[in-house]
């Protein structure tokens, strides 16, 4: 059995919520201080992909960086790389879509946040920086780190909008994901076909059963450890 | 030692204009709940601009609107303790101590912090998480570490609200001495009129976001000055008043007549009303009574509180010794005050 899009998969869930992450806690760090107005506004386009559907998700993205297009274009260009149809492409497609997953889980913990802890650090003389990244993220860890693990599970689920930006090259863009449809639409009817697409299946449901055990643990520390007086 | 605070804020339709001056010692913020107290220290720590208005600490400018100065809350070296303790909660009580002492070398810093702990007879808890610690310790904490990184001057929010009642008292005795040992000027915002008594040496009253002037605490419960001081010390009978030709004061709530003659004290322009306290009222007939029948009888922890039927339209809060048999409702009561308990006030129109 060829485990490459197991590797592939996991590699490019990794690498994207790893973008994500940081990504995420930016926009929701800015979100939740922004005026009235433009945190409604940004809150709608940030949390769009979320609803959108993949396919639409994945059209845009080719839009955006096909090689006839925009910025696919001046990439091709300038550097001679096609944005399409690599292993990597797919981290475009996966942390657009897992991105307001991230965003809303960190901006809910952001929100909940009791400002005197900031003020009180500040009013000690504690730098800015110190106090958003040893006080402000810590103290929201639980939320954030529940986001990057829940945002982590959908990257590897991820479709729609990775079909249509890397398509299926076995042993290059392969990802658990899509070989479960090649598998379907090619030997569905086969002996060996289903056997295989067994074996991905039971794979895919461990790995999410997994990361949500792990979402549940990290949820249900946060309610336990309540500072409030 | 002086911090002098003249700021204007507007925040939402809420207008903030505070004017006061602390020359060393503890000065009370003196307000009901949304008077904008909690708003001034947050303008003073820095944590809010004011939209303009200068503050300075020792001489140094902390804000000054038109100069276009506002230092940020690091470099004020001005101490916060919040209602909340706002202990950060993923670290030990000992590493919240050591935040205080961030300036110092990193090998001291852990030294320093336990010796403030032994100081604040916290030693025992310093590996305590602050989600384990009581009320009080809580504060104790951070009043440990707000003082840690030795600040020019303190901010303390409300620090007892959040405590029982034999706590906050323990607490209470426990800050008078810190402060005293402390000698830098000292903000407490309050809303009570008892902790600011015990507290503090001057007062400066806020009503709807305006400061009146900072005077002594003891004039505060003796002449009040204006209605909005008046309630805030714990005056619970106000009446509008009016001025006959021959210079005696009707108090039109009560119909209590009040002769000029027995008027100890000069009126201040602009009198608009009269208050006297529950506790100046007693029993019996004197140069200044007024024949009442009782409506109620309310059992207090220490008195009992009458309340009695004017021949105006509003009642008369009286207090009365748990001592005094307590009167019958319906039962005629005359009621008497010395000269110099009536409270004379300006300011009504803010009532």
């Amino acid at each position: 059995m060829d485990l490459f899009p197991l590797w592939n998969s996991l590699r490019i869930a990794a690498v994207s919520a790893l973008l994500v992450f940081f990504l995420g806690i930016g926009a929701a760090y800015y979100v939740a201080r922004a005026p009235r107005l433009v945190k409604g506004l940004l809150d709608v386009v940030l949390t769009l992909p979320l609803v959108l559907p993949p396919t639409v998700v994945g059209y845009l993205l080719i839009l955006l960086l096909g090689p006839n297009h925009a910025l696919g274009a001046l990439i091709l260009r300038l550097f001679d790389t096609k944005l399409l149809m690599r292993w990597w492409s797919a981290i475009f497609a996966v942390s657009v879509v897992i991105f307001p997953l991230m965003y809303r889980t960190a901006r809910g913990a952001f929100e909940s946040f009791d400002e005197d802890l900031a003020a009180a650090g500040r009013s000690l003389g504690l730098s800015d920086s110190y106090v958003f990244w040893r006080i402000r993220l810590p103290a929201c860890r639980q939320g954030i780190l529940a986001g990057v693990v829940l945002a982590f599970a959908r990257a590897l689920g991820e479709y729609g909008a990775t079909s249509m930006i890397v398509g299926f090259i076995p042993g290059k863009t392969a990802t658990v994901a899509t070989q479960v449809a090649f598998l379907w639409q090619n030997q569905g009817n086969t002996q060996a076909g289903q056997r295989a697409l067994l074996f991905w299946i039971c794979v895919n449901v461990a790995i999410s059963a997994g990361v949500l055990v792990t979402v549940n643990l990290l949820e249900r520390k946060k309610g336990s450890s309540c500072h409030c007086p | 030692m002086s911090l002098s605070v003249n700021i204007e804020k507007e925040l939402s339709g809420f207008r903030l204009r505070v004017d006061f001056e602390s020359r060393g010692g503890l000065l009370a913020l003196l307000g009901a709940s949304g008077s904008g107290k909690s708003l001034t220290l947050r303008c003073i720590a820095g944590l809010l601009r004011p939209d303009r208005g200068r503050i300075a600490l020792n001489g140094r400018v902390l804000y000054d609107g038109a100069a276009g100065i506002d230092l940020p809350p690091q470099a004020r070296r001005v101490g916060c303790l919040f209602q909340s303790c706002a202990l950060i909660p993923h670290l030990s009580v000992l590493e919240n101590v050591a935040l205080g002492y961030h300036a110092k070398p990193r090998p001291e810093r852990r030294a320093l912090a336990l010796a403030q702990l032994r100081r604040f007879r916290l030693e025992g808890l310093a590996q305590a998480s602050p989600a384990t610690l009581s009320g009080g310790e809580r504060q104790r904490v951070a009043l440990a570490r707000t003082l840690a990184a030795e600040p020019e001057a303190l901010l303390l929010d409300e620090p007892f609200s959040a405590l029982d009642d034999y706590l906050k008292w323990e607490l209470e005795l426990e800050l008078a001495q810190t402060l005293e040992d402390y000698g830098g000027d000292a903000i407490l915002v309050s809303h009570s009129r008892g902790e600011v008594c015990r507290l503090a040496k001057s007062v400066c009253v806020l009503t709807r976001g305006r400061s009146e002037p900072v005077r002594p605490v003891s004039g505060l419960m003796t002449a009040p000055g204006t209605c909005s001081a008046a309630l805030i010390s714990g005056c619970k009978n106000i009446s509008p008043v009016s001025l006959r030709p021959d210079g005696t004061l009707c108090c039109s709530a009560w119909g209590w007549e009040l002769p000029a003659a027995r008027l100890s004290r000069p009126r201040p322009e602009g009198l608009t009303h009269v208050g006297v306290r529950a506790h100046s009222l007693r029993p019996g007939p004197g140069p200044i009574s007024l024949d009442c029948t009782v409506d109620r009888v309310i059992d207090d922890l220490f008195s009992n509180i009458l309340m009695l039927r004017t021949p105006g339209p509003s009642l008369l809060r009286a207090e009365l010794d748990k001592t005094h048999p307590a009167p019958a409702p319906g039962a005629p009561f005359t009621v008497h005050a010395d000269p110099e308990d009536f409270l004379l006030l300006t300011g009504g129109e803010a009532l």
